[in-house]
Formats: structure tokens, sequence, C-alpha cells
């Protein structure tokens, strides 16, 4: 009886064995057969990327962007999250010339905080500007300034940007890495990704001029062509009644253009002290936010009135 | 099918709400004076703005075009009072942001005579002539969408389509526009009904009611010839009847396949409030110039029916109809599908049915925080589209928006708002499928 047992264990081992050996001979035969060359340089280069995943580059992600570096379609340059000395690594090892591509950042063209720019309306709802954009375009006065309810850090992967007191993102420049995403979630299109060398920046979108613009906030661009006239021809543009900076010739820019900016709306930048406004600027002192204005309509007495003499 | 002899027409799912008709359904339509500016934005309708026929400091007489359609997915502007031009500039729409308007300072001697077209027989034209006609007139859909009527009329000739749908539901509460518009424009509503009928070509019209309309429904039956070949089927009240979809499937019992339109099953469909006023416009040849809304709402002192001209900003109305408290909440449009505005300045436009003013104690008696989903099923049991809210959410909060569109049909969810209404978590589940939804247009655009 127990050899009887024995056995049966003995036939089922057996049977088992000779199954995963059979098996393990098959795959081997499969991985010989059906094997794939692939570029070994593609593993080693996607071990020298910061598998960040990004897109930043424009491909879908870092294995993506290692192929392409491997067939010579893309430079290494593109990656923004790599420091460049790594990138410059990168080329020596594939025997790639590689190009400067200028470091950038996203920037915010808004400086409308609680505490300058209006509000219309008090909004209740998902806390997220995508959502307050859809509810009549969001409760503040200016249809184009921040939404201030930080689509945006949520969406940064690099902890790049954080909200500051006044309900305004602020991009920590040195680990923006220009990946876009910022760029893509805000409904209101307010960030952009500038080279670092764009030093002179318009902070506005608002499209109303002089005091319209400004009774909706305080640092808006009014369109007083100041900037326009105090800097070389064709620098800067009024366009929509919005101060518009062409790029293109940004070797002529320097910090005289801000001087006069009423508002302060167009700002100097600098690596140390952060957005510089101009001499003649207004003061900014308020540091708690603007009060929500009650409806002034009456009781409608008047116009009751108004129907009876109808 | 003996069932729905006992329930009466209707769609599967949807949900039940209180009507709050009884504030307005008895008061007649009345006609709200000129305010001192009206504000015309060139994109009141879905398609390609309008483009300025006018320059400022202009004088427009009432009914004069002012703005011409650009195109075929566009439409024209008819001037709403006399007056003179003031502004070309961005100003405050019921979509949210501010978009070019014409800006019309009215004349404090206008009158509401009308100074413009030519009276005609709209049922004498041919096709092609009737559909230009109807472009001319400026007219798209008044029931909410504002989609321009010619296109929705003029159907493909591959589309085999047998039915003009006409829907007088009003399925939102509050609303009764369309029902006295139903009551007291019946003739004009005929009419229309005919004009249409016409321009697509039609054999057979319907027009649904919600069976809490009773009197709209004698109406219309007593002015119907014999010989027309319309008839009123009376549908159930049940939210959302007045979805395109819902009426199509209760009125006549076809279903439009996902992501697809109305003519795929042969049905036209068109709101009551358009017919009038197509019947109403044509014959004159005038343009679409004003619109009854309804101004209702526990916060408003004289609620009722109105005519206002387009272009009245809501400050006007509000001062007009008397409104309670300092701070409160407006809605253009329903409590389900309409749209909280944030500026007082926002102008009534073609798409806008009504005016909401709730208090601040009714919102805050609304607004309660988001719980957690305890997946109880009930947005799934309410959803009239069939979809799974509660599994969107969940996709919505991780931002899976791809995988919302792919697998989980997130195109076809109309924001009816069934979904949020009936979640006992208080999830703001239909406000997240707008935002994906949004984010889904722009990144296919």
């Amino acid at each position: 009886m127990q050899w009887q047992a024995l056995s049966d264990v003995f036939h089922a081992v057996l049977f088992m064995g000779g199954l995963g050996l059979l098996l393990s001979l098959l795959l081997a035969i499969a991985n010989r057969r059906l094997w794939v060359f692939e570029d070994p340089r593609i593993d080693q280069v996607e071990e020298m990327l910061p598998h960040a995943n990004c897109g930043a580059c424009g491909t879908a992600g870092c294995r993506p962007f290692a192929e392409a570096l491997v067939r010579g379609d893309l430079n290494p340059a593109l990656c923004t999250v790599n420091p460049p000395d790594e990138n410059l690594r990168i080329a020596r090892f594939l025997g790639v010339e590689a190009v400067h591509v200028e470091r950038r950042v996203a920037r915010l063209a808004c400086a409308g905080g609680i505490h300058v720019a209006r509000m219309r309306a008090h909004y209740e709802g998902i806390g997220s500007c995508r959502a307050a954009a859809l509810v009549g375009g969001g409760p503040k006065r200016c249809a184009w300034g921040c939404l201030g309810l930080a689509d945006c850090e949520t969406v940064c992967d690099f902890d790049a940007i954080s909200m500051n007191g006044f309900g305004l993102p602020v991009v920590d420049a040195e680990r923006c890495t220009a990946c876009g995403d910022c760029v893509e979630v805000c409904p209101k299109d307010l960030f952009s990704l500038e080279p670092v060398s764009h030093r002179l920046w318009v902070a506005c979108r608002n499209r109303l001029d002089g005091d319209e613009a400004e009774a909706d906030c305080e640092v808006a661009c009014t369109a007083c062509e100041r900037c326009v006239k105090d800097s070389p021809e064709g620098l800067i543009e009024i366009r929509d009644h919005l101060a518009v900076i062409d790029y293109r010739k940004n070797r002529l820019a320097s910090p005289v253009a801000v001087q006069r900016c009423p508002t302060g709306a167009i700002v100097w930048l600098d690596q140390v002290k952060g957005s510089i406004r101009g001499r003649e600027a207004k003061p900014i002192v308020r540091r708690e936010p603007l009060p929500l204005e009650p409806l002034a309509l009456g009781s409608g007495e008047e116009a009751r009135g108004h129907r009876d003499a109808m | 099918m003996i069932l729905s002899f006992l329930r009466g027409h209707t769609f599967s799912h949807g949900v039940r709400v209180a009507h709050h008709k009884e504030q307005t359904a008895s008061r007649p339509i009345r006609r709200l004076p000129f305010p001192e500016r009206l504000i015309l934005p060139l994109d009141p309708h879905i398609g390609k703005p309008a483009v300025p026929l006018v320059r400022r400091g202009q004088e427009v007489v009432r009914g004069e075009p002012i703005a011409r359609a650009d195109g075929w997915m566009s439409l024209p502007i008819h001037a709403p009072a006399t007056g003179r031009v003031v502004a070309l500039e961005p100003m405050p729409t019921p979509r949210g942001p501010r978009r070019p308007a014409i800006v019309l300072e009215v004349d404090p001697a206008d009158t509401q005579e009308m100074g413009w077209g030519e009276p005609r027989d709209p049922l004498a034209m041919d096709r092609e002539t009737l559909i230009a006609a109807i472009q001319e007139s400026g007219l798209a859909g008044l029931g909410g969408a504002a989609f321009p009527t010619h296109v929705k009329l003029s159907v493909p000739p591959e589309q085999r389509v047998d039915t003009l749908l006409i829907n007088g539901c009003e399925c939102e509460p509050y609303l009764t526009c369309d029902h006295r518009i139903m009551l007291e424009q019946t003739d004009d509503l005929v009419t229309g009904i005919r004009i249409a009928m016409r321009a697509t070509g039609v054999q057979e019209a319907v027009i649904g009611v919600e069976n809490n309309k009773p009197d709209a429904v004698a109406a219309i039956r007593a002015g119907l010839r014999e010989e027309d070949p319309i008839r009123v089927v009376v549908v159930e009240s049940k939210y959302p009847q007045g979805a395109e979809k819902m009426l199509i499937k209760a009125a006549l019992g076809r279903e439009v396949p996902p992501g697809g339109i109305p003519a795929q099953v042969g049905v036209v469909v068109n709101n009551v409030g358009t017919m009038a006023a197509l019947g109403h416009l044509l014959p004159r040849g005038e343009g679409l110039v004003e619109r009854v809304i309804t101004v209702a709402g526990p916060a408003v002192r004289r609620p009722g029916n109105y005519r206002v001209a387009l272009g009245t900003p809501i400050e006007f109305i509000l001062r007009h109809c008397g409104f309670e408290g300092k701070m409160g909440e407006f809605i253009l449009g329903g409590p389900m599908m309409g749209s909280a505005v944030s500026a007082v300045e926002t102008p009534i436009t073609k798409g806008t049915s009504g005016v909401l003013m709730l208090h601040e104690r009714e919102i805050e008696a609304e607004s309660r925080p988001a719980e957690h989903c305890i997946r109880c099923g009930r947005c799934v049991e309410a959803c009239p589209m069939h979809l799974n809210p509660c599994e969107l959410g969940w996709l919505a909060r991780k931002r899976e928006y791809d995988t919302m569109a792919e697998r989980f049909h997130l195109m076809d969810c109309f924001e009816c708002g069934c979904c949020s209404f009936v979640c006992p978590a208080s999830i703001p589940l239909v406000q997240y499928f707008r935002i994906a939804k949004s984010i889904l247009r722009e990144q296919a655009a």
C-alpha cells in the first residue's frame, strides 16, 4: 500500500518535471527563433535620460525618445529635464553634434492676484480653474485673468509651481523643465514657454483699455502706449489693446521700456530680484483681498414706476 | 407596450424633479421696455460669428440687419431696437468668456414697430428660397442650444427624414415660456410647423408635450385643421424629457445610435418656440429681434413670462422684475442645465430661455461638500443615456479623459445633470464631465 502511494508520487513528479522540461525547451527555441535585434545603445541611452516621461521633447516618453535619438531623428538637447552636460554626454556617446537649445521656462501672463484684481461673483464648486471657467468664465471681473484655483500646480510633475498668498501660481525656474503641462491645462491660456533670455515681459492679457481695464484689475495693461514710445521701434506694439513684444527683436530689449508703465503690467525679469516693475508704476500697498461688491440694483421699485408710466 | 399605455409615452431612466412651474405658468407673456443699452454678441448661435455691417456711430432701425452671416453655418443679426451703435468690443456672454459684440444705444423714443421687412408667402416658395429666407431671418433654436434653424431644416437628400418632431416638453423646472407660447401663439406655431414641413419635405409632424400641460395640448389641438398631417403626442412629465433623443424615444419609439443625430432615424427635432418664431417672422419677412423668457425663482418679486429684446442685459431684467437681497445667484436657462452667470451685464441671447434668481440661503441649502462615492448606483439608474456616471466620475478624478471617451462613451453625455441630482454623496459628477469634455474638445482642436 505504501509502495503504491510512493509510486503515485513518483509518477506525478516525473510527469510534471517532464512537462516543465518540454515547455522550457519550447521557450528556449522560441527565444532563439523569434529573437529581434534591438540596438543595445537604446537601453544605454535610456539609462542616461532622466526617466521623467514628461513628453517635453515631443515624444511619448523617455524610451521613444531614446529610440529616436539612436535612429538620429532627434537631438539630445531637446531633453529639457536633463542638465546640459548630461545631454552633451549622450551626444558624445552617440557621436552626434550637440546643439545648443536655450533653456525655457513656463511664464504666466497675469499678475492679477486677489489683492489687485476685482471679483464680480463668488464661486462655489469644484476647486478647479477648468470648472470655474465653465461657469460664466469664472468669478474674476477680468475675463482673461488667472482664476487662481491651482490646476497648474496640480498638473506639474516637477513641483515647480506653487500658489502664492494672492492666488497666483509662482514658477520655480530652477525646477521648471518646460514640459508644457501647465500650458495645456490652463483654461485661460496664460502660460507659455519662454527662453530665459526673454526678460521683458507683459504680465497681462486684458483686452480692454484705459479705465475699463484698470477697473477690472489694478495691474492691467491699459494700452497707454508708453512702453511702445520708450522702446526701440518695432520692439513693442499695441495689439487688441494689449502691449505685445516682438521677441525676434529681443536684443533691443532693455529695462527702459518698463519705467513709465503706470500700472506695472510690463516688467523686467531679473534672475535674482524677480520681476521688476517700473519706477512710475503705482505702488501696491494692499495685502488683503479686495472685497466683493454687493449688487447695486435697488429694490426694483423705481423700475416699477417706470413701467407704470409706459 | 401595454405598460407604456398605462404610464404614458416616455423613455427609460431619468429623474422626477419638482416642477415649480405654478409661479409663472398662468402669467401671460408681457413685453418688457427697451433697456438703455443692448449688447449683441456676434455669435449668439452655434457656428461662425456674424460679420458686422455697421460702424461705430451709425444709426440703425429696429429690424435692420446689422451683421451678415459668414457662410452656411452662421446667421445674420438684426437690430432689436432703433438706436445708435456705440461700440464694437468684447462683452460678457452667457457662455462665459468675453466675445466681440455690437453695443447699441437705444433711442428713448423708439416704439415696438418694425422698420424693416417685406410681407410674403413662405408656403409659395421653393425649398431653396425658403431655406435661404430662414437663414436671413437669423433664426436659431430658441430652446437653448441656438443651433441655426436653416441648417437643421435642410436635410441632405441621402437621409430619408419622414417626421418633423416639435419639442413642447419644457422639462426644466421653473420655465414656462414654451408653455405660454403654445397657449398664446398657437396660430404662429402651426404656421411655423407648416413652413418647416415644406422646408424639410416631410409628410408628418408630431408635437410632443408633457402631460403637465393639458391646456397647451387642448389649445394646439383646437388650432389644427382636420387635413393637417400634424398630431400631438402627450408624453410623461419626467426630466430630461425635452432632450432631443429622449423625446424621439418617447414620442416615436425610435432610438438614435450613439454619437448619431436624429436624421439617422428619420427625424428632425425643433423647439415650439423656434417654430412659433418661424411662423411669425417668415410671412412678415422680418428678422429675429426678440424672444420670450421666463423670469422666475424664489428671489424674484414680479415673476412672469416676458418678451424681451435680444441683447437686454440681465441687470435690466433684475431691476425691472425686482430682486430680493444683496447677493444671490442668477442662472440663465433652467436650474438643471442652465449656467450661472457671474456678470450682471450679460445679455439675453437667442438661446436664453429664462432667468432664474435664487437667494443666498437657497444656494447654501444646496451646496453640500462632496463626500465619498458609496457605489450605490443611483446615477447609473438615472442616466438617460445609459452611461455609467459612477465609473466616469472615478476616471475624471484621475484625469483619465481618453479612457472616459474611448471606453465609457463620455461624448454621448449631454450634460443633463441627472447624475449629480441623484447622487446622495453630492459628488459634482456632471461638472467633472464638463471639464473632461472641454479638455478633450481642446485636444481634438
